[in-house]
Parts: structure tokens; sequence; C-alpha cells
């Protein structure tokens, strides 16, 4: 029989060492099941994707294959959640967050049942799986859902220790992550607390105020711009909701104008969310909204599509050179 | 009706309730209607005839073939319920009422401010509703994630979902069907109040849903046929199902019914899917109710 001989050439099974960023989902559930908590993880056909195989492999009697059926599985957790199990499912972002919305709402968010919802390969980084596996709308229409909170990490380490943290809030979650290609901006263990920005410096021209993939293409170009002289504040938004309007409020007590970048529409996502309390605190400041301009992306590998839409280092330092010019 | 189950000599007729079981079940059944009547009175508009279907239903599930505790609506053991046709909930209410869950004060103030009793159940508000509905098509799925749960707890309940016919036109309802089947959710039961209606008219003639029963059968689950009204037969065939430990598939029952069984005019009109009754109206409909026997 022919096999494959170059060490290049990979199949969908082996995707994980491609993706190191998501083993930190199925690590972090399995460390709680075996500290006691009833976990039960779910996906529906995407385990190789989300890197959920390494849970169901290593606890597989917690662990439930849903096939393609988005919706049952969203309704079938919160039921699980009313026998006092502690589920965490998983799919792409852009199938929970639009396909499921209704589920979220009725079954789990009205109906306050601990569930964990994890929306994965958000924004482009389906690449050229195009429009319907992109998700530039799952903040927007998940926002406006009374009762549920949006975590936002910006790597694997972070996402891991928002998993743990996630154990003592009493909301549901919507968890939404990259692909598990994101460099990491944290290591396992830093400090993590939902509903708390992260500030990593302040500045006075702009304070950069971003959440998820581009957190680390901000950092760099800010760190960059700073060590030329340039006076950027930034802050990582890990938590869209509930959102930490003190760091918000703080930021723009001290800068002269703030940027959101997020991979996700400019309407309805971080960058609405900031709008909203720098509006009703009465703040002149200046807020400019950077990601994706209500409008659906190109076909392209995925970096290729951050560097189109300005949402790599490069992209990002450029945005914000035309900022501060202003 | 049904065939004994060879597999482990489990006979629907080791089950069939005694007279006086069934009288008192027919009277629990009235009750449920004439409270329905009540209540829709309090709020001026409601789903007489979605209950009048399900009204044998219920009180085969709640006095006799559910595992619950009078006063401990949260007691993890209890065999679980949920409606899909979540607009019968003014039906449900009464009975949690009489278990002790709800406060009879409460119930009296069904759906005026600030009460927690709604046109739907809301699980958050109502101790004894096991699960939110109103949004047609999800009970099935939340069922399946409670059956699926008691096995991964190593629990004994039951889990029994109540469907509307019109109700499988959703595409959800499927996507559990074939989750309970391939995980061999045999603690889970479904009931189709198969009333023929919904509210644009009947069932079959909205958006066709037969053969129904074959449907069923052919996702993986044991499939029975009963006369939802004959609670003789309907309580023998719940229970049946509970005890027969040798299935392995989840159960479905297709409940024939009678879209509001009990009033007359209710049973030929369709329209009475939702309405109100004038107190004169209300009160020839209770002396109808009140002199036959279902």
């Amino acid at each position: 029989m022919l096999q494959p001989r170059c060490a290049e050439s990979w199949q969908y099974r082996a995707l994980n060492a491609l993706t190191p960023g998501l083993d930190h989902f199925s690590d972090a559930l399995i460390e709680l099941a075996q500290a006691g908590y009833p976990v039960v993880a779910g996906s529906a056909d995407l385990q190789y994707s989300n890197g959920l195989n390494k849970f169901a492999r290593m606890i597989p009697e917690r662990y439930i294959q849903f096939g393609i059926s988005e919706q049952n599985m969203v309704s079938a957790a919160a039921g699980l959640a009313t026998t006092g199990q502690m589920p965490f499912v998983a799919t792409f972002a852009s199938f929970l967050g639009l396909l499921c919305c209704e589920q979220i709402r009725m079954d789990i968010a009205y109906s306050k049942l601990p569930v964990r919802l994890i929306g994965h390969h958000t924004g482009f980084s389906l690449g050229f799986y195009g429009t319907s596996h992109h998700a530039s709308e799952d903040i927007g229409s998940l926002r406006s859902i009374a009762g549920l909170t949006i975590v936002s990490p910006a790597d694997g380490p972070q996402f891991f220790n928002a998993l743990k943290a996630s154990v003592d809030w009493n909301e549901p979650i919507y968890f939404r992550i990259g692909r598990g290609r994101e460099p990491d901006v944290y290591t396992r263990g830093a400090p993590f607390s939902i509903g708390k920005a992260i500030e990593h410096c302040t500045g006075d021209e702009l304070t950069v105020i971003a959440c998820g993939l581009p957190v680390h293409p901000a950092l760099q170009a800010i760190r960059r711009l700073n060590a030329s002289g340039r006076s950027i504040g930034f802050i990582d938004m890990a938590t869209i909701k509930p959102l930490d309007r003190e760091a918000v409020l703080r930021a723009a007590h001290r800068s002269r104008q703030i940027m959101t970048i997020e991979e996700h529409n400019i309407l309805g996502g971080l960058g609405s969310a900031v709008a909203e309390v720098l509006t009703e605190a009465g703040i002149g400041k200046r807020l400019i909204r950077h990601g994706i301009k209500d409008e659906y992306a190109l076909i392209a590998p995925p970096t290729h599509l951050y560097a189109h839409y300005q949402l790599d280092e490069k992209g990002i330092a450029q945005v914000i050179a035309q900022a501060l010019a202003q | 009706m049904l065939q004994p189950n060879a597999r482990n000599g489990v006979s629907l007729a080791d089950f069939v309730p005694t007279e006086e079981q069934v009288a008192r079940l027919r009277q629990k059944a009235r009750f449920v209607r004439l409270e329905t009547i009540r209540l829709i009175e309090i709020a001026k508009v409601g789903h007489y005839s979605s209950v009048f279907s399900a009204a044998e239903i219920f009180a085969a599930l709640y006095y006799d073939v559910m595992a619950l505790r009078p006063g401990e609506p949260h007691w993890p053991d209890r065999d679980r319920f949920l409606m899909g046709k979540g607009h019968a909930a003014v039906g449900l209410f009464p009975i949690l009422a009489d278990y002790g869950y709800i406060d009879p004060a409460v119930l009296d103030g069904y759906t005026r401010l600030g009460n927690p009793l709604g046109d739907h159940p809301d699980m958050t508000k109502v101790p004894g509703i096991d699960f939110s509905s109103g949004s047609i098509g999800h009970a099935l799925s939340g069922a399946c994630g409670m059956a699926m749960g008691a096995r991964i707890a190593g629990k004994q309940f039951h889990t029994f979902v109540m469907l509307g016919d019109g109700e499988m036109q959703e595409g959800q309802v499927w996507e559990a069907a074939l989750f309970a089947s391939h995980y061999k959710l045999s603690n889970l039961v479904a009931i189709v109040d198969r009333n023929g209606y919904q509210l644009d008219g009947q069932v079959d003639e909205i958006m066709g849903i037969e053969p129904i029963a074959a449907k069923w059968r052919a996702f993986g689950w044991q499939v029975h046929e009963v006369d939802g009204h004959n609670v003789r037969e309907l309580t023998a065939l719940l229970r049946y199902l509970k005890a027969d430990t040798g299935r392995q598939e989840p159960a479905c029952i297709i409940a024939r019914t009678v879209k509001g069984k009990g009033v007359s005019y209710m049973e030929s009109e369709p329209g009475w899917h939702l309405g109100y009754l004038a107190p004169e109206d209300a009160q020839r409909a209770i002396e109808e109710i009140m002199s036959k026997e279902i």
C-alpha cells in the first residue's frame, strides 16, 4: 500500500501538531476533571480542529461527540447542566455565534445554566475556507444576550488560565479563541480574572485596546514604537462582557486618543463596547475602531488576510502611525 | 396496541392501572382542564385546546408514572419532564401548585406583572419546571442532555418530553432524535401530542409529517401508538416503558389526541388553539367538562 513519505505531508488527525495553542484546551479540562469538577466536553465533528481529541482519549466517559448538529449540542449542554454537570462544548465560532444564537439565548443564558461555549477559529483564521467559516459577527450577536459573559483570550496559555478561572464564575461563558497557532503572549499560571482588563502599559498619545488574536501583534508594534520615543498605552481587554469600564475610563483620561483593535466587525464588537462607555461617560476623546470594516473578507491564507486587513504587526503599526499623525 | 416485550418477558398487561386508579387519573385530567379555564380567565387569552389534548398525558405522568416528591421540586433523583409545546404550560402550573412547588396565591396571579407564571414555562422562576421553553424544537435536545447527564452520573431517573406534532417540523428535533438513538438513551421517553393542528391549521396541510411513527422508527426509536385520551392505556404504556430495563433504545409514544378535547366546539374548531372564553361561555365549557367522562 502506498504511504506518504515526505515529512511535510500531514492528514487531519495529525492537525494538533500544527496547532499547539489548542493543547491548552484539553489540558485545562483534564486538570479540572481530575480535580473533581464534573466536566463534560462536547464537540460537533471537529475534535481534531479544536484539540478536544486529547480530552476524548484521556476521559472518554466524559466526552460527547455530537456529530454535525450544533444546535442540538448547545441545547443538550443546557440539559446536561441541569443535572449538575459542567459542560464545555465547542465548535467553529461562526456556527456558535449565528447558527446557535437562539439556543444560546433561550436554553443557556435566559435559563442561567453554567454552560461554557467555546467558539474557535475566530475572525479570518480559516482563511480561504471562506465567509461561511469566518467569524466576524459572534461578539455582536452574543453581546446583546443578557446574562452571557464573553471572553476572548489572546493565546493558548491565557485560554488555559481563563478556563481554570471559569469554574468560579456563575454566568454562562462564551469563549472565542483562534486556531491554535497564535504566538504566546502569556504563560500558564499567569493571573487571570474574568471581567478584568490587563493593562500592559500606559501612554499619553494613544491607548490601544485589543482582544484576541491582535493582542500579540499590537503589543509588538507598540513596544517598538515606544522604544523609539512614542507614548502609547496598551490594554488587553480579554473580557468583552462584562467590560472593564474603569480600565477604559482610565485610559481615556490619560490618552489623547483611544484605538480598539479586533478581528471582528467594528460594528457590534469590542469597538462598539468601548464607544458605549466613552460616550456615556461624556469623554470627548477620539475613538478609532480598527478591525473588519463591515465587509466580507477576501479569499486568502490567514496570514495574507491579516496583512491585507492590517491586523498583523506591520499593519497595526501603520494604523497607529496614521492616528498619531492626525 | 402493544406487543409483549419478548426480551425480558415484561408485558403491558402487568401494568394496567386499577379501576380506582383510572378514576383518579380521569379526575386529575378534569382538574387540569378546569384549572386551565380558571387561569386563562385571569390572562384573558390562552391555549385552552393545546392543554385539553394533553390533559390525560399530564395526569398520567404527574399522578402516576413520574417519581416526584411533593414539596421537593429540586430532588436530584426525580424524573424529569420537558415540554416542547411550552404554550401548554398553563395546564402544568396547577399540577405544580398541587405538588406544593408553587404557592396557590402565585398561581392565582398567573401572568400578572412580576408573577413567575407566564404563557411559557421558565425554569429559573418556577420550581418544578425542569426546562424553559417557548421556542419550539429545543426540548428534545435538552431532554437528551438530561438523559445523558443521568447516565454519566449513574442516576436512575427517567426523562419524559412532550412534543407537539407541529414541532416535528423543526429540524433540531431530528438532530436530537439521531443523538438519542445513537447513544441508546433508553432512559428517555418522548410523547408526541398528535392532536393534528398547529396555529395556521391542520398539521398535515401546513407541512405534512406522516408517516410519523415510521419516521421515529427509522430514526432508531421504539415507537408505540396510543389513544392519548385513554388514560388506562396511556398509563399502562408509560409504566411499562419505565419498567422495561431490557430496552436498548429511546421510546416514542405517538399519542393520538383531539385538540380541545372535552369542549365540543373546540374539538371542531382549530382556531381555539388560542383564544378567550367570556364568563358565560367558560361556565358552559365547565359544565360540559363536568358532565362528560373522557
